[in-house]
């Protein structure tokens, strides 16, 4: 099935010889992968095997774990992102984060979402602001269900709507990039179907990389797929030759479940 | 007599202890013959185990003994052959209930509900007994208050901008009849908690925000019990560190200003009460501030946000009903503390805002009106009851609202 187009051939990431410590332990043992713009990338592999540590690489959010080292390259559209000169806090701005659990601030649903435009000085008026509120939960799919409570707080919101809240929180900085933490693990079924159509909308905008345990979800929301181990990346493909014929016998176990 | 008690309580204790091993012993003893005969594990067809025959027993044994105990306090009688009498029936009683028991037991008896419900009755007789305490300690100040303001107006103490309790001894004395306006000893109260605040909160808030979120393990590891120390050093030491170091500094530095200012001063008090309260106020809000899951701070740095933006704007709005709740107690406890305004304070009753001058708390004046000789019904000491239930109150309200403050605003993290 190689005749699938990918909606972008660019390249966002470019990741040579990746690897992770903490402490003494090193999490990821050189990770090579290039990673497109557009579309959306899934990370799967059982647990413990690295792909949230590398997730966590391209917004630097490894920063803030004590004892927590990386080396080797991460290009973002040909920058270094770990060079020394760059402010992690501008990255951030640019590489948005969804968490594995919702983690709404206890403010109001409003102030959730200004919160990333005022601290970055996006706008500079309340309608202006305003505007950008709307837009971001309206991106989200949103709007409908909290536009008459917006000054009640965020964390009064279901898991569902309160994950929805946090990913219209990230887009609302204008972010070339989402970054997903299993996104929907702690999620009901309906709310999962809910968020994998927010995916779905959001990569024609967005690269979207998402970490999932759930092999059925990667199949379903990714155009391309990679697979760790113990802390190697052992194939990276498109997500249709990963599901259906995948070239490392150890990819087919895990997806066959003989593994992980 | 007394002693004559304690050796009775002894027997009952040794009844007690008796009813639980030899009813366990009993039931052990039946189990071992039953399991013989039908070939199954010895406890197996019990309803309840060994155990809590015994517990069950000790407990009756308890109740019974303990119950003409109270009976022969009641009678009240004295000289040996009472005591003996009581004794007697006492053990008699007790033993009985041990064998009653006894013949009661099988294997189908329900000991073990029986014990879950005393247990569960006993907890609660023990929390009726703390509720109803704290219930009589209210009502003895009620009354006594009410027996102040029949001498005194109600308005008069509530509102009068004079303090002056000396009353006449004797009823021929001339001259005395004694001011209860309280206005000026809730006003120094307030101003010392006001400088004790003006100290704790910002200093208390800023070391907890450096522990839980910029120190390192190391640090907090040793900065945390030092400060804590604070908290475990005596009032009194305060209070005489107060009156001897920081009275006479406060005054010596005035004066090189070219002012007079006394040695006990509101300042000097308040100050110091304020470096007693740092750790309350440090302790509880680092827990507040741990307490937010590191999640959310997480959300907040991938938005790009810095540390201190995250602190000032993420994190504080999820501590701040804990960390309001930390201030309140703070302030109820600046209200409620006693020695170190008895030394460093003073005694006159200045109805003052400049907190260079001595003022005198509602603590000082309660123990000045109660040390000493006194009548206990003259309105002087009376008013230490009457000073006590507005205390109370005003304790009561400040915790209503830190209550319903932290409720209602309380995130909930699982």
């Amino acid at each position: 099935m190689s005749d699938i187009e990918s909606p972008s051939t660019d390249v966002k990431f470019t990741c040579r010889d990746v690897k992770v410590h903490y402490g003494d332990f090193e999490a990821l043992h050189g990770i090579d992968i290039d990673i497109p713009d557009r579309g959306v990338t899934a990370f799967i592999g059982p647990s413990g095997c690295g792909k949230s540590t590398f997730l966590r690489t391209f917004n630097r959010m490894n920063d803030t774990i004590e004892g927590c080292r990386v080396s080797g390259e991460v290009l973002m559209d040909g920058q270094d992102i770990y060079d020394k000169t760059l402010d992690p806090v501008l990255l951030r701005a640019q590489v948005g984060m969804v968490f594995q659990k919702p983690n709404p601030f206890p403010k109001s649903i409003y102030d959730n979402i200004a919160y990333g435009p005022r601290i970055h000085g996006l706008t500079s008026s309340k309608a202006e602001l305003d505007a950008l509120v709307e837009k971001s939960l309206r991106r989200a799919g949103l709007w409908d269900e909290v536009k008459d409570r917006l000054k009640l707080s965020g964390t009064g919101l279901s898991g569902g709507q309160q994950q929805r809240l946090v990913i219209a929180r990230a887009i609302a900085v204008s972010p070339q990039v989402i970054l997903m933490d299993e996104p929907a693990s702690a999620l009901d079924p309906i709310a999962t179907a809910k968020l994998e159509a927010l995916i779905d909308e959001l990569k024609e905008r967005y690269c979207i990389i998402i970490v999932t345990h759930s092999m059925a979800q990667a199949a379903r929301v990714s155009d391309k797929t990679a697979f760790f181990y113990m802390g190697d990346l052992i194939e990276f493909d498109d997500t249709e030759k990963i599901f259906t014929n995948p070239s490392n016998s150890r990819t087919q176990d895990y997806i066959t479940g003989r593994t992980g | 007599m007394n002693q004559n008690l304690l050796y009775i309580l002894a027997f009952m204790a040794i009844l007690v202890a008796a009813g639980y091993v030899y009813n366990r012993k009993s039931v052990l003893a039946q189990a071992r013959s039953g399991a013989v005969q039908n070939g199954r594990g010895s406890m197996a067809h019990w309803h309840s185990q060994a155990n809590y025959h015994g517990y069950f027993t000790a407990w009756i044994t308890g109740l019974v003994t303990f119950a003409i105990f109270i009976g022969g306090v009641f009678i009240g009688g004295s000289g040996l052959p009472f005591l003996l009498a009581w004794l007697g029936v006492i053990i008699l009683s007790g033993l009985a209930t041990i064998l009653i028991v006894n013949r009661k037991i099988t294997p189908q008896f329900r000991a073990r509900n029986y014990v879950e419900r005393f247990i569960k009755l006993s907890l609660i007789l023990l929390s009726v007994i703390a509720v109803l305490t704290t219930f009589g300690i209210i009502m003895s100040l009620l009354f006594e208050s009410l027996r102040f303001f029949d001498k005194v107006p109600v308005l008069d103490f509530l509102f009068g901008l004079q303090w002056s309790p000396q009353t006449a001894l004797r009823a021929d004395q001339a001259g005395q009849s004694g001011a209860f306006g309280a206005v000026p000893i809730f006003a120094g109260t307030f101003l010392i908690m006001l400088v004790a605040m003006v100290i704790a909160g910002p200093i208390g808030l800023m070391i907890a925000i450096y522990l839980s979120e910029y120190a390192s393990k190391s640090v907090r590891k040793i900065v945390k019990p030092l400060i804590e120390i604070l908290a475990g050093i005596p009032t009194v030491v305060y209070g005489f560190f107060a009156l001897l170091t920081v009275g006479p500094t406060i005054r010596n530095f005035a004066e090189g200003f070219g002012f007079s200012v006394p040695t006990q001063s509101a300042l000097a008090a308040g100050v110091v009460m304020g470096v007693m309260i740092i750790p309350l106020i440090s302790s509880l809000s680092d827990d507040v501030i741990n307490a937010v899951p590191q999640t959310i701070r997480d959300g907040s740095y991938a938005l790009g946000a810095t540390k201190s933006e995250t602190m000032k704007q993420v994190v504080f709005a999820g501590a701040l009903p804990g960390i309001i709740g930390a201030f309140l107690l703070a302030i109820s406890r600046a209200i409620g503390e006693t020695m170190i305004v008895v030394m460093a304070a003073g005694r006159a009753a200045n109805l003052t805002g400049n907190p260079f001058e001595a003022v005198t708390t509602v603590t000082v004046q309660i123990v000045a009106l109660l040390t000493g000789d006194q009548e206990f019904d003259s309105p002087k000491t009376l008013a230490a009851f009457a000073l006590g239930l507005v205390l109370f109150v005003i304790t009561l309200i400040l915790n209503v609202i830190a209550l319903t403050v932290v409720r209602k605003y309380r995130e909930r993290y699982d």
